[in-house]
């Protein structure tokens, strides 16, 4: 058999068994109508909000104390808080490569997983932003990001990649938001037309009078399909941003091209590493097997083998230029990295990144759920290892020994850490609770029967 | 008791789109074809022109990508010329990427908000969901509905027309209850 015609049988059993519109629609506004919610719910719910309360009081204490209570020090001026920036921003990129570029490439298997990742985008942007607000210090001052007239007369330099940043992340969130919403509205008339009372108010002040006519699906589909082609460029834009904040900076280990892509590359594949985590988890308490199907998590692990081999060629490409440049102090920090004082750091790298997806290559680890569970964790932590492996390892050691430092996190550093996923979950589980966790007017679209020329005769 | 139009159920897309083709064909102008997701050829089917909505985007990111570049020359090399590490006030390849997200962010706006307003929304009092039936067209109900301002409506005629079309359930729109 063919490679073509196996895929082809493949894309047909993504929805398996005798589905139709009624039982799609059945299945997934079902979740959030739940009259009980399930047990599981409460306790994750639970434990999300003890994790929300450290992230509020170490927070605060923060607010109150200054950073001083961090880890971080001279030459470490970076630490923990910039590391989980770049890997909760990173993370939010695979739901939007999972809904734009996907729907650009008309890969309809997307529509199984896309709103699950569009969520999981939101929430993780809301959590990489908390640490750019917070790492400021004076925190009440952070509307000076803002290119806003002051009594001052003074300006953010628009020259500089931390405002670039600035901008790309504040757009990223509100292009992401306006995304989700838009694909919410029909899926949100359903809920409408199937509640009673209260929450047919709620559900339809949101759904906007939503009556899915062909005169409004003209226009929403031409919205929909634009807000793909513009975040396409867009997310590629963000990640190759953040790269910029070290870059465009002098320090041996940053001041390098290849961050950009690089960038983008770890974070399609961290992110896709969380998406699989959530939805295995999500499809086990939810009993949504038939919807968000095995199909659908080797097709993910597919893209980590891709994105996880660019991240490994990337990481051999910097060691091969830091010797051909002959700079010895490029030569050094990539040396430092594997054999310093942080080797474990850089092992974990290579073995969460770069050995770990290489399972994938065989069909039988790419629908082996427990290892899939496993590796999307392992994906996660390597990822969160690459970054420490950037800012860390690469400040302690700079130019001078007599500037070298050694840096160790405090329990305020660990404890936001820990906090961003209580803020996390707790969004990510109201969203499973009170909205469809599959867009339902997408879902229908794999259906057959979606097709005005199904059952059309072939003459 | 007014009377606002009338609907009628059809069994799956592939009949929809053959009703909109007559329904279209007989001369009817105010009249939509409602369906749980969007149906590919269904704005042949129905006659309807290409959406003005890429326009009004097209505008919106021009005006953002616009407003990008002039901020920042304005502040840079007008409002409070700054001398940063020797860089030039007019330094506009350091422009390209704050005027690249705002295009982005305008053209988004511009694709929502345009989307709302040529789809007439928020609107949460349409007649059609005077119908009870109606209510399913989210899950898995395929319906057209002619309106009553429609040049060419008459009811008993309409009602006669959809029935030869395989329209069921036919049903006039009132606001009786």
């Amino acid at each position: 058999m063919s490679i073509k015609s196996k895929a082809l049988i493949r894309a047909e059993k993504l929805l398996p068994g005798n589905q139709d519109f009624t039982s799609i629609t059945e299945d997934i506004a079902g979740v959030p109508e739940q009259k009980k919610t399930p047990i599981q719910w409460w306790l994750l719910f639970g434990f999300s909000l003890s994790l929300l309360s450290i992230f509020v009081g170490s927070v605060g204490f923060l607010i109150w104390e200054g950073t001083g209570i961090w880890g971080i020090n001279n030459p470490v001026f970076w630490g923990w808080a910039i590391i989980n920036f770049v890997w909760w921003v990173g993370i939010g990129h695979a739901g939007t490569l999972i809904s734009a570029i996907l729907h650009l490439f008309r890969q309809n298997w997307r529509n199984a997983i896309n709103r699950f990742a569009e969520t999981m985008t939101l929430f993780a942007v809301i959590c990489a932003l908390v640490f750019p607000g917070i790492h400021v210090g004076r925190i009440w001052v952070a509307y000076w990001f803002l290119p806003l007239p002051n009594q001052m007369g003074m300006w953010p330099n628009m020259r500089s990649p931390l405002i670039w940043d600035f901008f790309a992340v504040f757009t990223y969130f509100t292009v992401s938001l306006l995304f989700w919403y838009t694909g919410l509205i029909p899926d949100l008339a359903t809920l409408r037309d199937r509640a009673k009372g209260l929450k047919k108010k709620v559900y339809g002040f949101f759904a906007l009078g939503w009556r899915g006519g062909n005169r409004q699906w003209q226009h929403y589909e031409l919205a929909y399909l634009v807000l793909a082609g513009i975040s396409t460029p867009l997310v590629l834009s963000v990640h190759s941003v953040v790269s910029s904040d070290f870059a465009t900076s002098v320090i041996p280990g940053w001041h390098t091209t290849i961050f950009p892509p690089y960038f983008v590359a770890g974070a399609i594949y961290s992110g896709f590493g969380m998406v699989m985590t959530l939805s295995i988890i999500a499809r086990k308490v939810y009993n949504l097997g038939h919807i968000i199907t095995v199909e659908h998590l080797d097709k993910m692990a597919q893209i980590m083998l891709l994105t996880g081999c660019m991240v490994g060629y990337a990481y051999s490409m910097e060691f091969f230029v830091a010797w051909y440049s002959g700079n010895p102090y490029e030569s050094f920090a990539f040396v430092n990295r594997a054999l310093g004082p942080y080797w474990w750091g850089y092992w974990a790298m290579i073995f969460c990144n770069v050995v770990v997806p290489q399972f994938f290559w065989f069909e039988k680890y790419r629908r082996h759920i427990p290892f899939l569970f496993i590796t999307s964790i392992l994906v996660n932590i390597g990822m969160w290892f690459e970054r420490f492996v950037i800012v860390v390892i690469t400040l302690h050691r700079d130019f001078m020994p007599g500037a070298w430092a050694m840096y160790n996190p405090t329990m305020w550093d660990v404890a936001i850490y820990l906090g961003t996923f209580g803020l996390f979950f707790t969004g990510f589980l109201l969203f499973l609770r009170f909205l469809p966790m599959v867009s339902i007017a997408e879902a229908k679209l794999v259906l057959p029967e979606s097709d005005p020329h199904h059952g059309d005769s072939h003459e | 008791m007014s009377k606002y139009g009338v609907i009628a159920k059809f069994d799956n897309p592939q009949s929809l789109v053959h009703a909109a083709e007559k329904v279209s064909d007989e001369g009817f102008t105010k009249f939509d074809c409602h369906s749980p997701f969007p149906i590919h050829g269904m704005d042949d089917a129905m006659g309807l022109k290409r959406s003005k909505l890429g326009y009004v985007i097209g505008v919106m990111g021009l005006t953002g990508a616009l407003f990008g570049f002039g901020l920042q020359t304005w502040i840079h090399s007008i409002e409070y010329p700054m001398n940063i590490s020797g860089k030039p006030y007019f330094a506009y390849p350091a422009y390209a990427i704050i005027t690249f997200e705002l295009m982005v962010l305008f053209s988004a706006f511009g694709a929502v908000f345009g989307m709302m307003f040529f789809n007439r929304i928020p609107r949460f009092h349409h007649p059609v969901f005077y119908s009870e039936k109606f209510s399913d067209v989210s899950s898995d109900a395929f319906y057209v509905s002619i309106e009553i301002d429609d040049p060419k409506y008459d009811e008993s005629g309409v009602i006669d027309f959809l029935k030869n079309i395989g329209g069921t359930e036919i049903e006039v729109l009132t606001d009786e209850n």
